[in-house]
């Protein structure tokens, strides 16, 4: 084994990777500050006003990154958990735990701002159609996730009945991101994706990236310092974490 | 094998079946979890007998026509047209030329008494300004 490769498994014990999280954290806060007042001050002076929709399209510059956001969290989260189940690493299992309330948040803003922007421009509060149940099912199975850990003791046994649930979830992902396009929707299609150019104006577009972002290092910087809460809790019993607090 | 080898083999595997199994109930429910119909699959007689549907189309250009409390328009795909009568409020993106989705019951006679109609958004956003362009340009070609 060459050097690189060792110092990477160092970060997988949660004694080394509690300082290095916790010098990260004030970054990406310092990083969340900024790409929020950028993105704000985007979507609500600098952004045009829409042709047909007026100031209220102006809510897609929350609901479209949280709903980004709400996907790839559980990406991730099961990617962990998944890591977690098949190496049997501990930090793993912690990770997937951290980001689940982030997640379910972030589902939850989505259907939220959805449902407000939904009343005025179609017309309708919610309607069953495949992008919203989806979503919604999303939403459900990170609350499941988090149940489910919470409902047994043993954090080891915990770790493995969420990885299984999270894994099996992941099903839910593709079916979210192209429900628009297999089958015939109220919501509309993506107006951004890698595949063809962004059917929105320059401006927007850039508010809505730089959202993007905003929520991104918000999401790791909450990250961070709830898997810092949960190794202290569970490595509570350990000489290191007894030395910590007491400082 | 490792056993860490297995519990990978068996992962990606659990996973590849799930996936398989998901892909094929959800084909098997295809057209049930169309939020709706088009005009075309109305006119070729697929539709639910005796229960309320939904049918989604544009709004057919100058075909928006006021009687009292009650729109009458036209839902169309641009190959079949279908008459539509709704009395209530209609939301403000709705607009002959744009999309909509109408909730209600086909009567006899082949009109469409709607219960709830929706407009459909599409996924352009630009200012008006852009707006404008585009219908100019449109207009000049």
């Amino acid at each position: 084994m060459n050097n690189r490769l060792i110092n990477w498994f160092r970060y997988a014990s949660p004694q080394s990777f509690y300082p290095l999280a916790g010098r990260m954290i004030p970054w990406f806060w310092a990083f969340t500050a900024v790409f929020g007042l950028i993105g704000l001050w985007i979507s609500f002076f600098a952004a045009p006003t829409d042709a047909t929709q007026g100031e209220g399209y102006r809510i897609i510059f929350v609901h479209v990154p949280t709903s980004w956001m709400s996907m790839f969290i559980y990406l991730i989260m099961a990617f962990w958990a998944g890591l977690g189940l098949a190496l049997n690493a501990r930090l793993s299992g912690m990770m997937a735990q951290a980001l689940a309330p982030t997640g379910a948040l972030m589902a939850f803003l989505s259907l939220l701002t959805g449902a407000l922007w939904g009343k005025p421009m179609w017309g309708a509060w919610w309607v069953w159609d495949a992008r919203l149940t989806s979503e919604l099912i999303l939403f459900f199975l990170y609350i499941g996730f988090i149940a489910l850990q919470a409902a047994i003791d043993d954090p080891r046994r915990a770790d493995k009945a969420g990885a299984i649930l999270a894994l099996v979830g992941v099903v839910n992902i593709p079916i979210i991101y192209f429900s628009v396009k297999w089958w015939n929707t109220l919501h509309q299609g993506a107006s951004v994706s890698l595949t063809k150019a962004p059917a929105m104006a320059q401006t927007m577009l850039w508010g809505m990236l730089i959202m993007a972002l905003f929520f991104w290092m918000y999401t790791i910087a909450v990250a961070l310092t709830r898997v810092r809460a949960i190794i202290l809790e569970r490595e509570s019993h350990t000489e290191w974490v007894k030395e910590e607090v007491r400082l | 094998m490792k056993p860490r080898h297995k519990r990978i083999v068996l992962i990606v595997g659990g996973l590849v079946a799930f996936g398989a199994a998901a892909a094929f109930v959800l084909n098997a429910l295809d057209s049930n979890i169309a939020l709706y119909v088009t005009p075309t699959e109305v006119a070729a007689g697929k539709i639910p007998q005796g229960k309320a549907f939904r049918i989604g189309g544009l709004v057919k250009e100058d075909s928006i026509r006021r009687d009292n409390l009650t729109v009458h328009f036209v839902m169309t795909d641009t190959a079949k047209d279908i008459p539509v009568a709704y009395t209530g409020i209609l939301p403000d993106l709705f607009k002959a030329g744009k999309g909509a989705v109408v909730q209600g019951r086909l009567g006899a006679d082949g009109t469409f008494t709607a219960t709830e109609v929706l407009a459909k958004h599409d996924e352009n956003y630009m200012p008006p300004e852009a707006k404008y362009a585009v219908d100019q340009a449109q207009k000049n070609k």
